[in-house]
């Protein structure tokens, strides 16, 4: 299937000791915006762990299929070359590496797997100003350590900035929204906007329905209890907002 | 900060040792072992002066004396099986060294040598407009320095220890000992006794020297033990800037590296110190490796005098070193900024001492340590506040990174403060790499190796900016490679 971009199937996973996933599917294919809601705790950040490869989740049932890949047999930085990219719910703090340093490295290392060449340090910052613009993010967070001492919004508007710099195939953001004042938010929004285009996909999980107002999903699932209990076009979120999490006969975390 | 390129860091896959090379090259031994004709025999080689030989035997007499009396120290946190001292060569020099009379004379195979350390012998400029000295010393020997001339024109003299001593007899009399004395401790004794070269620096009145002075330190003679010595003298408003580098081949023996370096700082003078030590650190197991047995001393005697010392410490088995200063003169100044890296089976105690004797006397400590593999490690440092110190000040901080859970790291900080009219801060910090970051940097398409080597960078990047720039540079990769296996 080509016209597939992501395709899972039957995921079961395990976050630590605990089973949370109990068997997704979900279907994304090129150029399509899915929106995953669902009450805290329900396994949004697992999902979007399993699908990054972050340490610390056992994948016990069901499969991912990436492109023609086999997902889940990727290593996480072959997975973030192939085009997967994840904007960090709670973004990490590395100090003594400035921000400037840090993504020129990134960019360079998918660069390089995609066969282009790196870019210099001239070039490389003459491309960040441009997507610096559109998150209107503040110069000298360039020169500082990656995220450290940056407030919640700029933390966002970080990973966002990424994201425009390694224009990845499949975006999956995870509370991007989260914490951002509306301001922040249409800032956030505009710049994920920015990359939409009829190849890149995203995958966007919110716990509010609010950012979906700026981002427009063409799908909306919702998630609970780790399975995907309903799904819809963006009115189910408008759905969700009004009736709250309740009205699909969960009640846990309603609306939250 | 000078940052390596990306290319730079990816470059480090796969590498190990990269110095461990042996060079082909016909040596001139002494027998093996340690007598008073070892010394006599190395002094007479020198043809020295009569002092001079005075001085290595009561150095070797004090040498037996201790070794009498067991006092090899045992104090420091690292372990190793007794060294034979009867079981080395104390002299290997290349063959057929006159007199050089241009650099275009030293042995093509060490030219070779240098050329693939990446330290070309020859007066070229390395990037544009930018000139380094260097003094390179192969096994017991200088082999040749550059830009010799040059300096000589500013009155700056720079080069091997044993010319120093032909040429400059009253200024080494008069400085060698005086920081570091022989019976300073057992290998402070030991290399007095048996210092085969080593560097000489001295910077005249009022001048600023132009360029970087540096020495390479290479063992590459088997069963032999490295004995050198460093004196380097500011006269009063003169600065300089030195570097060492320092690497070994790979062999399953240990070797014996115990040097002594004196720097002497008189009225407003600054000397700046900054030492990449990649030793051959042994193999994964434990096999082989350099015994980095050090004494390093600096005497800030004038007003307003500056020490400082920056160490990049990756290699060796055992690394045992405290590069110290003492700050005699009223309102001068010290500095230690160190980075240690044991991975494997190494093992390092370091640190350093700060004596204040002098009034308003600063000295400022910033360690970084970073253990992996089984590699266990050492902060261990003295900061002492004499009576007489009014207004003194230190800043200590102690960082040490764990990767993995086999490792150690160890801080033995002492303090000694006589004058209640001073002030003295410690900070102390263990940390280990975490996963999130690891995952944060491997999401945006980073290798392991590479998201490690940044975040190891990035952890000593207090001390890597003290470097030179183009030696940052090389610190960095070092890192890096030093890290190799040390994860995953
Ligand atoms: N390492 C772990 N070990 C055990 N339980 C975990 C671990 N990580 C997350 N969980 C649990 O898994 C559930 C889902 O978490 P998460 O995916 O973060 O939810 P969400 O992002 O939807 O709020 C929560 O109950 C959380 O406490
Ligand atoms: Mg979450």
């Amino acid at each position: 299937m080509g016209d597939t971009l992501l395709e899972i199937q039957n995921l079961h996973a395990r976050a630590g000791d605990a089973q949370i996933l109990n068997g997704i599917d979900l279907t994304i294919r090129p150029g399509e915006v899915h929106a995953i809601m669902g009450p805290n705790g329900s396994g949004k950040s697992t999902l979007a762990g399993v699908l990054s490869g972050r340490p610390g989740y056992t994948v016990t049932d069901g499969s991912v299929r990436f492109e023609e890949k086999n997902l889940l047999e990727l290593e996480a930085e072959e997975r973030a070359r192939e085009g997967i990219f994840l904007a960090f719910q709670y973004p990490v703090e590395i100090p003594g590496v400035t921000n400037n340093y840090f993504l020129k490295a990134s960019v360079n290392a998918i660069r390089e797997h995609r066969g282009e060449e790196s870019l210099d340090a001239i070039d490389f910052l003459s491309m960040a100003k441009e997507k610096m613009a559109i998150v209107e993010m503040p110069k000298d967070l360039m020169a500082r350590s990656v995220n450290e001492g940056f407030s919640g919004g700029e933390k966002k508007r970080n990973e966002v900035l990424q994201m425009l710099l390694l224009e990845p195939k499949l975006a999956i953001l995870d509370e991007t929204d989260s914490g951002l004042d509306i301001d922040a938010l249409r800032v956030v929004a505009s710049g994920v906007n920015a990359l939409r285009d009829e190849n890149r996909s995203m995958l966007v999980i919110t716990h509010y329905q609010r950012l979906l107002d700026y981002i427009v999903p063409d799908y909306v699932h919702v998630l609970a209890e780790g399975r995907i209990q309903r799904s819809g076009g963006k009115e189910l979120a408008h759905e969700l907002e009004a009736k709250g999490y309740g009205w699909l006969g969960l009640d846990e975390g309603a609306s939250a | 900060m000078a940052q390596s390129t990306n290319s730079e860091v990816e470059a480090l896959a796969g590498r190990e040792y990269e110095h461990g090379f042996i060079t082909d090259v016909e040596e001139e031994r002494i027998p093996k072992g340690l007598s008073e004709d070892t010394v006599r025999l190395i002094s007479a080689k020198k043809d020295e002066p009569e002092w001079l030989l005075e001085w290595r035997l009561k150095a070797y007499r004090r040498f037996l004396q201790m070794l009498a009396e067991d006092n090899e120290p045992t104090w420091a946190n690292v372990d190793y099986p007794p060294i034979d001292y009867q079981d080395m060569y104390y002299y290997a020099a290349p063959k057929a060294r006159d007199e050089l009379d241009s650099l275009d004379e030293v042995d093509p195979e060490i030219r070779a040598t240098y050329d693939k350390l990446g330290i070309p012998i020859a007066e070229q400029e390395r990037l544009a407009g930018v000139k380094i000295a260097v003094d390179a010393v192969f096994d017991s020997v200088s082999v040749a320095t550059t830009y010799k001339e040059e300096l000589n024109k500013q009155g700056i003299i720079f080069g091997s220890f044993s010319d120093a001593v032909k040429e400059h007899p009253e200024l080494v009399r008069k400085y060698l000992g005086s920081v570091v004395p022989y019976s300073d401790n057992f290998f402070t004794a030991l290399n007095s006794a048996v210092f085969s070269d080593g560097s000489f620096a001295y910077i005249p009145k009022g001048v600023r020297c132009p360029m970087e002075l540096s020495t390479y330190f290479r063992i590459n003679a088997n069963e032999t033990g490295q004995f050198e010595r460093t004196l380097i003298i500011a006269e009063d408003s003169s600065y300089v800037s030195y570097l060492e580098g320092c690497t070994a081949p790979m062999r399953d023996e240990n070797q014996l590296h115990a040097a002594v370096v004196e720097l002497v700082a008189l009225d407003d003078a600054e000397i700046k110190y900054s030492t990449v030590q990649n030793w051959y650190p042994g193999d994964k197991d434990g096999k082989g490796g350099i015994y980095n047995f050090v004494t390093k001393r600096g005497a800030c005697r004038g007003k307003r005098s500056k020490i400082s010392w920056t160490q990049v410490e990756t290699g060796s088995a055992i690394t045992w070193k405290y590069p110290s200063c003492i700050l005699q003169g009223d309102d001068s100044v010290g500095e230690f900024y160190s980075v240690a890296l044991t991975n494997n089976k190494q093992q390092a105690d370091t640190g350093t001492k700060m004596i204040h004797i002098g009034k308003n006397t600063t000295s400022t400590i910033i360690s970084k340590g970073i253990s992996a593999g089984r590699g266990q490690q050492s902060y261990r440092g003295l900061v002492r506040i004499g009576p007489k110190a009014h207004g003194a000040r230190n800043y200590s901080q102690c960082d040490s990174l764990l990767l993995g859970d086999e490792c150690g790291a160890h801080t033995f900080p002492y303090l000694e403060v006589k004058n209640a009219n001073s002030t003295v801060e410690h900070e102390a910090t263990t940390s280990k790499i975490s996963e999130d970051q690891l995952f944060y940097c491997m999401q945006r398409g980073l290798s392991e190796e590479d998201a490690i080597s940044m975040i190891v960078n990035g952890f000593c990047k207090e001390v890597l900016r003290e470097l030179p720039m183009e030696f940052a540079v090389e610190a960095q990769n070092l890192l890096g490679v030093s890290l190799e296996g040390a994860v995953g």
